[in-house]
């Protein structure tokens, strides 16, 4: 696609050019509702759209109140406390569990794995508002709907399958033979454990991780039925200030959200490349 | 470790260093292998299996679950058996007395009105009978006949439509919220019948739940299929910064992607004004895209859109670009070259992208919820309703098996199709 081929007719490259500005504009649909936001979270105003002062470049349309209103209101400065306790909790968790039972999935002649695998990837197969039901029935008879370990717990179960898959991808065509040759050497299993094997999975378990908490601190559907007001994290109060009273704060934690999430595409980004180098594995 | 002796050859058994035959040696390392990896897995089952398989299936449970009416009546229901529900005479003075001892005992912790409440799922009315009921049997002392006063109280318990609906859910399980939630009922001899058309809502939304989402999944392949194009022939470099623009709004909150579209779409919102400002549309004709079914498809293509680029995007990586111009070298067009040999091979990756993309779509609530308004719901956003709204939870749970029976049956295909061990991050 880089250089057309020299055969190309006149109608070819028509059609070529043709397709890269369909494809720009494909890429401007998947962009642009991204960055619009930007620059309205800014507004002087309390309107979603720009004003006459903000087009003409009149620096008296531009504020930062939205900023301002988002780090003194109580409202979402719990928000932002509590998106992040629940999110490292059921991180925590979900890393933990996950990164276990995936070296033992991955071990040679696990019986039924198939069907072990697809049960603990099930909470990401449900769909997410019959799990959130679920759930809501069942934490409000032992008396966890509403309370942090429930929120806890269940963004735990929701985040376990990424950590399972992101684990298990880093022991994919693992070489059997590395652990025996430490142990032939004469390493003790758990030091076979913390030399060899840890190395090799911990950027799938970062990795892991770093989705288990995306997981969590992006979940909407199952905090607004297992949580209440007390864990209202950034989405929760997200929802229900799109569904309530409607402020261009909202454009404000969404461009920050949006800050952050470049972050985490870098941070996996790295990851990836660094695991790649280590495995010797070339992407072509 | 285990060294193998040899020494003495015309032993038939190999053992190990320390007298144990090797096979019996290897058998239980080879168990104790397994016993470790069986444990690694443990927690995760049991977490999984307490915390959310438990709960779903409990919750799938309410859909047939009926022992309400035995437990709150349980002196009335064994004698109601006797009672032929077909003929037109009332059931005897003895049930009616069962009845007002049931509904007193009930009324010591108001569960009785929970009753009601249950039963007026079925028949409109019932609710505010058992309200009343309650009120005025606590006055009601040793009267000469309990049907009489029974009646005098509220003239439904005259009535053999009620009796008949009593003894009808006199079961421990029921079929009944499953009827409903195909739009039915049953009629006096208890048999299935389908409810007047203009009252049918559910099978109505699991049809719009459905065409929607194909919708999204079509539009998903035709925006989709040129841009994995393009960055399965780029060069890598190149590419990788593109895929930043499809990867980004992938990692991009939820709520972030929808309160854009909001923005984007309101009468008020950007495009409304961009259009009016070019002249296209007048300034009191806006056009109405959101809170609607454009707003739902609109949104949701955007949101599912990364799921389709990128197992199409790695399937095409893998088509060798000699294919094409091997075609192209025997006289074919582009177009037909295109089609005749590279679309085949992208089939694949289609049907991987398009299984996926439908299966997000169809369980989806947030965004329908958010944008959608009434004509752009989705069937989770009905259960959530029942859920939290009206608390008919046997009929949001019989909703929701429903789905989850439908999309279970989607997985087993894209098991079938990709494998399920293929699915990969970002």
């Amino acid at each position: 696609m880089a250089k057309l081929p020299p055969y190309t007719t006149p109608a070819g490259y028509t059609w070529h050019y043709a397709y890269l500005v369909i494809c720009g504009l494909i890429f401007m649909f998947l962009i642009f509702p991204l960055m619009v936001i930007m620059p309205l979270s800014f507004n002087a105003s309390p309107y979603f759209t720009f004003t006459p002062e903000m087009l003409s470049l009149d620096p008296t349309g531009y504020s930062l109140r939205w900023y301002q209103d988002f780090f003194t209101n109580p409202n979402w400065q719990g928000a932002v406390k509590n998106s992040f306790i629940i999110a490292i909790f059921s991180t925590l968790i979900s890393t933990f569990l996950g990164t276990l039972a995936a070296l033992g999935l991955s071990r040679p002649n696990f019986p039924f794995r198939t069907t072990i695998m697809g049960i603990l990837i099930s909470p990401m197969i449900v769909p997410l508002i019959i799990s959130a039901a679920g759930m809501y029935f069942f934490y409000s008879r032992i008396n966890l709907q509403g309370t942090f370990t429930g929120v806890i717990l269940a963004h735990a179960i929701l985040a376990t399958p990424f950590v399972l898959i992101a684990v298990t991808a880093t022991l994919v065509g693992f070489d059997r033979n590395l652990t025996r040759s430490a142990a032939s050497l004469g390493a003790a299993p758990m030091r076979v454990f913390f030399r060899i094997i840890v190395p090799l999975i911990t950027p799938g378990v970062i990795s892991g991780a770093l989705f288990a908490f995306v997981t969590s601190f992006d979940e909407v559907v199952v905090i607004l039925f297992v949580g209440s007001y007390r864990q209202r994290t950034i989405p929760w109060q997200m929802f229900s200030g799109i569904r309530e009273q409607i402020s261009p704060t909202i454009l404000a934690v969404a461009s920050i959200l949006t800050v952050i999430s470049i972050c985490f595409l870098t941070c996996i980004e790295l990851l990836r490349r660094r695991n790649e180098k280590h495995r010797g594995i070339r992407t072509t | 470790m285990r060294k193998i002796n040899n020494i003495n050859n015309n032993q038939e058994i190999l053992t190990t260093a320390d007298g144990v035959p090797l096979k019996a040696s290897l058998n239980r390392a080879l168990r104790r292998e397994r016993n470790i990896s069986l444990l690694l897995v443990t927690p995760l089952f049991v977490f999984v299996l307490i915390a959310f398989l438990f709960p779903i299936a409990d919750m799938l449970f309410l859909s047939v679950d009926n022992k309400i009416v035995v437990e709150k009546l349980p002196r009335t229901v064994p004698l109601l058996a006797d009672w032929d529900e077909t003929g037109t005479v009332l059931p005897d003075e003895q049930i009616y007395k069962a009845l007002v001892q049931d509904i007193n005992a009930g009324t010591v912790d108001k569960t009785i009105l929970r009753l009601g409440r249950r039963l007026n799922f079925e028949q409109g009315g019932m609710s505010s009978l058992f309200r009343r009921s309650v009120r005025k049997l606590k006055r009601l002392k040793e009267p000469e006949s309990y049907k009489a006063a029974t009646i005098r109280i509220h003239r439904k318990w005259g009535d053999l439509a009620t009796w008949r609906l009593i003894k009808r859910l006199s079961g421990k399980f029921t079929p009944t919220y499953f009827y409903s939630a195909v739009d039915g009922g049953v009629d006096k001899a208890g048999h299935f019948v389908r409810n007047p058309e203009n009252q049918r809502i559910y099978l109505k939304l699991f049809v719009r739940t459905i065409l929607l989402s194909l919708l999204i999944t079509l539009f998903t392949i035709i925006l989709g299929y040129p841009i994995s194009y393009l960055l399965a022939t780029l060069p890598t470099k190149l590419s990788n910064l593109l895929m930043i623009l499809v990867l980004l709004p992938f990692w991009t909150s939820l709520l972030v992607r929808t309160t854009s579209w909001i923005t984007l779409l309101q009468r008020e919102g950007v495009i409304n004004d961009l259009l009016v400002w070019i002249g296209v549309v007048d300034n009191a004709h806006r056009l109405t895209m959101i809170h609607n079914q454009i707003g739902t498809i609109v949104a949701m293509t955007h949101i599912l859109l990364p799921f389709m680029v990128l197992p199409l995007f790695s399937v095409m990586k893998t088509i060798p670009p000699n294919y094409m111009r091997a075609a192209r070298s025997m006289g074919a067009t582009q177009f037909r070259a295109f089609l005749r040999i590279y679309l085949p091979n992208t089939v694949p990756g289609i049907g991987a992208g398009c299984i996926l993309v439908f299966i997000l779509s169809i369980g989806y609530y947030i965004t329908p919820s958010l944008v959608g308004g009434t004509s752009g719901t989705f069937i989770s956003n009905l259960i959530a309703y029942h859920v939290q709204g009206s608390l008919n939870w046997g009929l949001g749970a019989a909703l929701g098996t429903m789905l989850l029976m439908f999309v279970l049956a989607l997985y087993v295909l894209y098991d079938k199709v990709v494998g399920l061990d293929n699915i990969k991050l970002g």
